[in-house]
């Protein structure tokens, strides 16, 4: 089966259960929404879908193979990537440095000490092909801690895309970003390659209505609901959830 | 090539030293030998961002290598080199599987403590390294069988001088390279590194077996040119000493090292001359002028001093 | 078993000693994150300044310590104020090579004063006598390294567990931004915690002189070693200081009767591996 499949996903940290049973899929394509009040549980469930943490029971298949007893870094080899909420870029590098690093790190070359990190024309092509579809190439030279937080987002953006992942998973991809900025995270999303697997985790409802084709409510570590963003909209237990003090 | 003009100017000015001061070549070969350790530093340093207090073991590990080698095997001077770089490397990949696990104040103390340990062992095993007598009898054969060794040192300067050009260039390469670049990655973000699928450990091991390689290569040149390889290169006070250099030039961009060891072995060599006995009160307070005024170094310092310049015009204007 | 009880003996001796010494590196570490390489010059200085009482001024040894403890607080108190005070902010590299920087100072300034000979300072005949503990004779000095030792932590325990001024510690070392929130004057509690730690170090330095003597070089000769005991107990643990110092006192003891040719070996062997499977040290709180 292609995509990504968890079944009976459970985490615990000694008596705090913060993911209990989740069954969950990512098929090429989807644009899947994330979304649950503060302490829902929604950034366990990306890191252990991302190796960061391991789960306490449960199943984490990709392409029909399991992935639970990976690392993080093999798992992005396998094509499972994720952006981070807080960035962590390359701060002193260009733009440019920043996406050519994980470029270089795809094609196994980072231990490379002949030649120039900039002399493969082909890596070259890719990043100036990366910097255009985010629209970054005014800024391809400047140090990334000198850009707006907006544009930063979109480095952290046009970077975890740079990894060619079939997975991708954005973690409050708006968060901090001023409001007059986000419609630039909108497009960067909705310009990402169609057959790409991608999930969104996030607070911005406004934004996840935009992008999403599916949402799935997260809730003390369960999923409570599932459904397109008309369901979700129309369902009286999310609106009693958001309405009701829980939304931040 | 606009970088290269630096390093270029160093070269020459080492060359002027050599015709202005001809009855200081030891010195003058001294500081060269300190350049290609703290240079050794800054890629471990500066570049991948692994703070050490103990680049002496690494030295020193070259130095009793290289040393032992031409006494017992072949005393021929660019053979001693790789054997130099191959013990400093060899010694950086075994401590570096520990302690490139740890990092902050227990990387500190543990890089300290493995150059005590080798200060220990060479102190302890007299029969081979000499002891607190130090290993002697090093007799060198000509440099590529052309030129000997003069008690002048005049030898001795152009050979030191060709392997610092030899091992800057390759460094400069080096950080224009994918792993170049990868390690700034890692000093940068380990997180991020590793989120790009990249193994921050073996990446930081690399970086500290190549410095040990290079600061092999200076421990091998100093057992060469001084014929003595003493317990003090195991010392902590060589590891701060090539500290204070490397952030006194500037760290990350090679020619800060250079720059770095030249004001510090000139400022050295001037108090010590001066007055032998309170010369630690003009480096302890250069160290903490530095630290306060000049963090980032040196080379740091044109523009900090036209930032001000034009600060002031502002302000006048 | 003889051997045993002297290992014991001697080896609780010594770690007294580094207790007394590094506690104060392990509160400032863990308080103020500095990474404090000069440490060791605070037991130097009261080194120092006890040979000079005692010898140049001819004080008993009692009056000496307590009066060259006193100087060292005293200088540690503006050495707070003006440099360290500046550098709690900067990374752990600056702080390194501001603190190697202060310790040449010490040494400069102890060697401009006194010269770079041994600095002894004389034990009063009351502590030069020997007790007979049916194994062997010891020195009394030694009963009293022990006694002063328990003191220390015994009240460090009263101050940090029963005071106020304990409390506002504890709240600093554990979250300096809450505390300040809450109103703590952690300038105040940073002076305090440092002038003590000094204090404590410079006790340390003097009692100790028979073990780790005293000259100009003392602070580079025993970083490696004061800084071994703050790693292997956790940084800003008072109790694993406490632990570490007498673990490594008796280890380091240990293996200088049985293994006297590869003691400093064996010794840094056993912290290398322990610091590589612990790196937050044993009682130390891991970082997250």
């Amino acid at each position: 089966m292609q995509g990504l499949e968890v079944r009976g996903l459970s985490k615990r940290f000694g008596g705090l259960t913060v993911s209990e049973d989740i069954d969950f899929d990512l098929m090429p394509g989807d644009r899947k929404a994330l979304i649950g009040p503060n302490g829902a549980g929604k950034s366990t469930f990306s890191n252990l879908v991302t190796g960061i943490l391991t789960p306490t029971s449960g199943t984490i298949r990709f392409d029909g193979s399991d992935i639970g007893r990976l690392n993080e870094a093999q798992r992005v080899r396998l094509g499972i990537a994720k952006t981070f909420q807080i960035t962590t870029l390359f701060r002193d590098l260009t733009v440019r440095e920043n996406l050519r690093l994980p470029i270089l790190e795809r094609e196994r070359r980072g231990f490379g000490f002949i030649g120039r990190a900039n002399g493969h024309t082909a890596i070259e092509a890719e990043v100036d092909d990366l910097l255009g579809q985010f629209a970054l190439g005014g800024l391809a030279d400047r140090k990334v801690a000198d850009l707006a937080y907006g544009q930063q987002r979109l480095v952290e953006l046009a970077l975890t895309l740079a990894l060619k992942p079939r997975v991708l998973i954005l973690d409050e991809p708006a968060a901090g970003v001023p409001s007059s900025e986000t419609h630039l995270i909108v497009d960067a999303i909705e310009r990402l390659p169609e057959d790409l697997a991608v999930l969104i985790i996030e607070h911005d409802m406004d934004l996840v209505f935009r992008v999403a084709r599916q949402i799935v409510v997260l809730v003390q570590g369960r999923i409570l609901t599932e459904g397109t963003p008309e369901d979700i909209a129309a369902d009286a237990q999310v609106r009693e959830l958001y309405l009701g003090g829980g939304h931040d | 090539m606009k970088s290269w003009g630096p390093p270029l100017l160093l070269l020459i000015l080492a060359v002027v030293l050599y015709f202005a001061l001809p009855f200081n070549l030891a010195f003058l070969t001294r500081i060269l030998i300190m350049v290609v350790l703290v240079l050794s530093l800054d890629l471990v340093l500066g570049y991948a961002g692994i703070a050490t207090l103990g680049q002496a073991a690494l030295y020193g590990a070259g130095a009793y290598a290289a040393g032992l080698f031409a006494i017992h095997v072949w005393a021929d001077p660019v053979a001693g080199l790789f054997v130099g770089a191959g013990a400093g490397a060899m010694l950086a990949f075994v401590s570096g599987l520990v302690l490139m696990r740890t990092q902050g104040l227990t990387l500190i103390m543990l890089s300290i403590a493995v150059a005590s340990i080798c200060l220990e062992i060479a102190n302890k095993a007299r029969d081979v390294t000499g002891g607190a007598d130090g290993l002697r009898g090093i007799r060198m054969e000509p440099v590529l069988g052309l030129f000997a060794f003069d008690f002048i040192g005049k030898t001795g300067f152009w050979y030191a001088l060709a392997v610092v050009a030899v091992v800057f260039v390759v460094l400069a390469l080096l950080s224009r390279a994918p792993l170049g670049l990868s390690l700034r990655g890692i000093h940068e973000s380990p997180e991020r590194m590793a989120a790009i699928g990249v193994s921050v450990y073996w990446r930081r091991i690399t970086a500290y077996t190549i410095g040990g390689g290079i600061a092999g290569i200076a421990g091998a040149l100093s057992a060469q040119i001084t014929q003595l390889v003493s317990l003090e290169s195991f010392s902590f006070t060589l590891s701060a000493e090539a500290l204070i250099m490397l952030i006194l030039g500037g760290t990350g961009r090679l020619y800060g090292a250079v720059l770095g060891t030249l004001i510090f072995m000139f400022v050295h060599h001037w108090a010590a001359a001066n007055d032998p006995f309170n010369w630690l009160f003009v480096i302890g307070a250069l160290v903490l002028a530095v630290v306060f005024f000049l963090p980032k170094g040196v080379i740091s310092a044109p523009p900090a001093i036209t930032r001000l310049l034009k600060g002031g015009r502002h302000a006048g204007s | 078993m003889t051997l045993f009880l002297n290992i014991a003996v001697d080896g609780i001796a010594y770690g007294m000693i580094l207790f007394m010494i590094s506690v104060g590196l392990s509160v400032t570490m863990g308080l103020m994150r500095v990474v404090n390489l000069a440490h060791g010059g605070f037991a130097l200085l009261g080194g120092t300044f006890a040979h000079w009482f005692g010898q140049e001024l001819g004080l008993p040894f009692w009056p000496a310590a307590l009066l060259a403890i006193v100087a060292t607080i005293a200088v540690s108190l503006p050495l707070e104020r003006l440099i360290y005070r500046r550098i709690y902010g900067f990374g752990d590299l600056q702080q390194v090579l501001a603190t190697i920087g202060l310790t040449f100072l010490m040494i400069a300034s102890v060697n401009l004063w006194q010269g770079s000979s041994l600095l002894s300072i004389p034990l009063p005949d009351s502590l030069k006598q020997s007790v007979d503990l049916g194994f062997r004779t010891l020195p009394v000095h030694r009963l009293v390294v022990i006694a002063a030792g328990l003191v220390s932590i015994l009240g460090l325990w009263l101050l940090l567990d029963r005071t106020l001024f304990g409390i506002r510690l504890r709240a600093a070392v554990d979250n300096r931004g809450t505390a300040s929130a809450l109103g703590i004057d952690t300038d105040w509690i940073f002076m305090a915690a440092f002038g003590l730690g000094a204090g404590l170090a410079a006790l340390g330095g003097i009692l100790g002189a028979e073990i780790l003597p005293i000259d100009a070089y003392y602070p580079v000769r025993y970083m490696v070693l004061f800084l071994i005991v703050v790693a292997v107990g956790g940084m800003g643990s008072i109790s694993g200081s406490f632990v570490a110092a007498l673990g490594l006192g008796t280890l380091e003891t240990a293996t200088r009767y049985l293994v006297p040719d590869y003691a400093t070996i064996v010794f840094f062997t056993f912290v290398i591996i322990l610091l590589a499977l612990r790196p937050q040290g044993l009682l130390g709180k891991a970082h997250a």
